[in-house]
């Protein structure tokens, strides 16, 4: 009976594959790679595996002569296992697009992978802007953030409203270096002041000691740059010391909306913070993190889940459009030639340097009264419109701009 | 006042005062470290992950119960201790005879997958848990602002760690305990259930660590690796004090902890590696640690 039973079902599966060539079809791998096990897990992780099926599914793939196929991995955030994997994919496994890659490490790795072997690398966790300038890809797009923006965003409003000296607290690895650069030169470009920073390393547990060192450096605004559980604990102890009693305030330079659930609104109210998407801003993205959080165990998007949405579609525009996933440089020519349109980020385009450009947002983090439930945690402060979001192309250093 | 090493005093008593905050934890963490060591040998590397266990339950208990911090720190000891108990019954017994490196293998894969089921349920982003209404706010103490939670922290670990040395040094149960270790045989000839005293040693260990992870969970954030993040540490702080010696362990880790806080202020990128150096050059100079004995 069982063997009769596989038999059927092996008939059925070899009918399938031989009708597949008929309909002229066009086979797309897509390999998400990204931190499935340590920090960045919640952020990023399955929630952007999730993500990119979702625009699969809803750009209708199969109904357009593409199919589809998915495989994930975790980079352990080490640079090493990143650039293997991607190499694996690529050589072995016959991957065409690779997405997501938190850890600004990893990701120039992968960058660089890509770019040898000439297939597409969509970036949407990692955040160092290096990846628009002096190694930038024909083959990549950097699509959600960058430090450039963040730094642009939180950095000139605060100087803006009154915030004109600084200390900065700096995870001590290449992100962490290129994020207090950044935002230092836009703090002096308003006219602020830098009176200090400390660098702690990477994963400190306890960060009281360099909270007092910024403390007594009467600073009026502490500069957090570091991201995940490094932002997080600083955060939460900061409050325990009585820094923002005392009359300093806190800038988080990274802060993902699953960093504000993990403080809680009673220590992480009045934050502000630069993101590029929230998923309470259009009944499109309501309706999209309402999916979203159903099928992730109500963790709700973040802005680097978004934009795996959100640059998956646009990969799949393209490669209907080319019929083929072979050439990574001429897909994502036809991205870069083809205006980005979709319910998450609206309207935009991408520049010769890989850059995706979009608004950008300033957001609040809500006190307990105001939030009217569950992840309802942000309110919007400013618009930062796409033509002021993100580095001028001129001065990113882009060997692919000006030929 | 003239300045020390171009910090000003006040600051400096500050980052002494943090120092010996972050060293109440690893006192209390090397302190369970040790007397399981101490009486079972074995080197029970789960020990981050029942720390990790104990700040989940406290707020578990919080969340889904109501039930608030004070009782947590006795609830919660006892619960993960128990279930220390039930993987010395079921799995750990069987290894005492072994090299110590199987028991350290064990360990390792059991805190592998707590972590992974912990990870897998609450996400790698932590929960929040707040400071208990009464202690709340902070003193000026001059030099700094003292949160009045830490200063708990460092009274409650240094009257446990005190307590946890006088019953093992200078009571008859612990007189027991230690005869026990040394010839088991003989001690159980005198009528003492040896296997039983033992069982409840790991318990008693285990729920040391989830009685740091309550302590703990107001401070950092309850994530499923804020005990991977500590453990090597705190293995380090054992070394140096020389495995199972009792005080030595406490002694080791607040004065580590003041070490660590004062590279903080002089080189901050070497604070993650300072206590590794110190542990290198121990190991060189004194094998056995600063106050173990060559056994």
């Amino acid at each position: 009976m069982k063997t009769l039973k596989s038999a059927l079902l092996g008939a059925v599966a070899l009918a399938a594959v031989a009708a597949a060539p008929a309909m002229a079809q066009t086979n797309v791998k897509i390999g998400v790679l990204s931190d499935m096990s340590s920090l960045y897990t919640d952020l990023a992780g399955a929630g952007s595996v999730l993500a990119a099926r979702m625009a699969a599914d809803d750009f209708g793939a199969a109904a357009k002569g593409i199919r589809v196929e998915f495989v994930s991995a975790d980079h352990q955030n080490k640079a090493d296992v990143g650039s293997n994997i991607a190499r694996q994919w690529y050589d072995r496994d016959g991957v065409d697009m690779i997405v997501d890659v938190p850890n600004s490490g990893v990701a120039l790795a992968v960058n660089g992978v890509t770019r040898e072997k000439n297939k597409v690398f969509l970036v949407s966790g990692a955040a160092t802007s290096a990846l628009t300038g002096e190694q930038c890809s024909p083959n990549t797009v950097h699509w959600t953030y960058d430090t450039w923006a963040l730094a642009n965003g939180t950095g000139k409003a605060i100087v803006q409203t009154g915030g004109d000296t600084w200390f900065f607290l700096t995870a001590d690895y290449a992100f962490g270096h290129q994020l207090e650069a950044d935002t230092t030169n836009v703090v002096k470009a308003m006219g602020g002041r830098v009176l200090g920073g400390v660098r702690a390393p990477l994963n400190t547990n306890d960060f009281s000691s360099f909270l007092l060192q910024a403390q007594s450096s009467r600073a009026k605004i502490i500069g957090l740059a570091n991201a995940g559980g490094d932002t997080v604990n600083s955060i939460k102890q900061a409050a325990e010391f009585g820094i923002v009693r005392r009359g300093q305030s806190l800038a988080g330079l990274l802060v993902f909306l699953t960093d504000v659930h993990g403080l809680g609104l009673e220590t992480a109210q009045g934050l502000i913070m630069t993101e590029a998407f929230y998923w309470d801003q259009s009944d499109a993205s309501r309706a999209f993190a309402k999916r979203f959080a159903a099928a992730n165990k109500g963790i709700h998007p973040t802005m680097v889940h978004a934009g795996v949405y959100s640059s998956v579609t646009h990969y799949l525009k393209a490669i209907e459009a080319t019929k083929s996933a072979a050439d990574g440089k001429a897909v994502v020519e036809k991205m870069k030639a083809t205006p980005t349109d979709d319910p998450l980020f609206g309207k935009g385009e991408i520049r010769k340097d890989g850059r995706k450009i979009h608004d950008m947002y300033l957001f609040e983090v809500k006190k307990p009264s105001e939030s009217k439930g569950a992840w309802d945690y942000y309110k919007t402060r400013a618009t930062i419109p796409a033509a002021q979001a993100f580095r001028p192309l001129n001065e990113g250093k882009c060997p692919l701009v000006g030929g | 006042m003239p300045d020390i090493f171009g910090i000003p005093p006040q600051a400096l008593f500050g980052q002494l005062l943090l120092g010996l905050i972050n060293g109440a934890f690893y006192a209390l963490l090397s302190l369970g470290l040790a007397v399981i060591f101490g009486l079972l040998n074995i080197i029970n590397f789960t020990h981050g992950a029942q720390y990790m266990m104990g700040a989940f339950v406290a707020w578990m208990l919080l969340n889904w119960l109501g039930v608030g911090y004070w009782w947590a720190l006795l609830i919660v000891p006892v619960t993960v201790g128990l279930t220390g108990i039930l993987i010395e019954r079921t799995m750990l017994h069987r290894l005492y005879k072994l090299d110590h490196l199987y028991g350290l293998l064990l360990t390792f894969g059991i805190a592998l997958i707590i972590q992974g089921v912990f990870r897998n349920q609450f996400g790698s982003s932590g929960l929040p848990y707040g400071i208990p209404a009464q202690l709340r706010g902070g003193t000026d103490l001059g030099f700094m602002f003292m949160p009045n939670y830490r200063g708990w922290v460092v009274v409650v670990s240094l009257v446990v760690c005190l307590a946890t040395w006088f019953v093992i040094e200078k009571t008859k149960l612990g007189s027991y305990l230690r005869a026990a270790t040394e010839n088991p045989a003989l001690v159980q000839s005198f009528g003492i259930n040896v296997p039983r005293m033992i069982t409840l040693t790991y318990g008693f260990g285990v729920g040391l660590a989830a009685f740091t992870g309550v302590l703990a969970a107001p401070i950092y954030q309850v994530s499923p690796l804020m005990g991977a993040d500590l453990i090597i540490i705190v293995f380090a702080v054992v070394v140096i004090g020389g495995m199972g010696s009792i005080m030595g362990s406490i002694l080791t880790g607040f004065g580590l902890g003041i070490i660590e806080g004062l590279t903080k202020v002089f080189y901050p990128e070497a604070s993650s590696t300072v206590i590794f150096v110190i542990m290198v050059i121990v190991l060189l100079i004194k094998p056995a640690g600063l106050f173990g004995r060559a056994r």
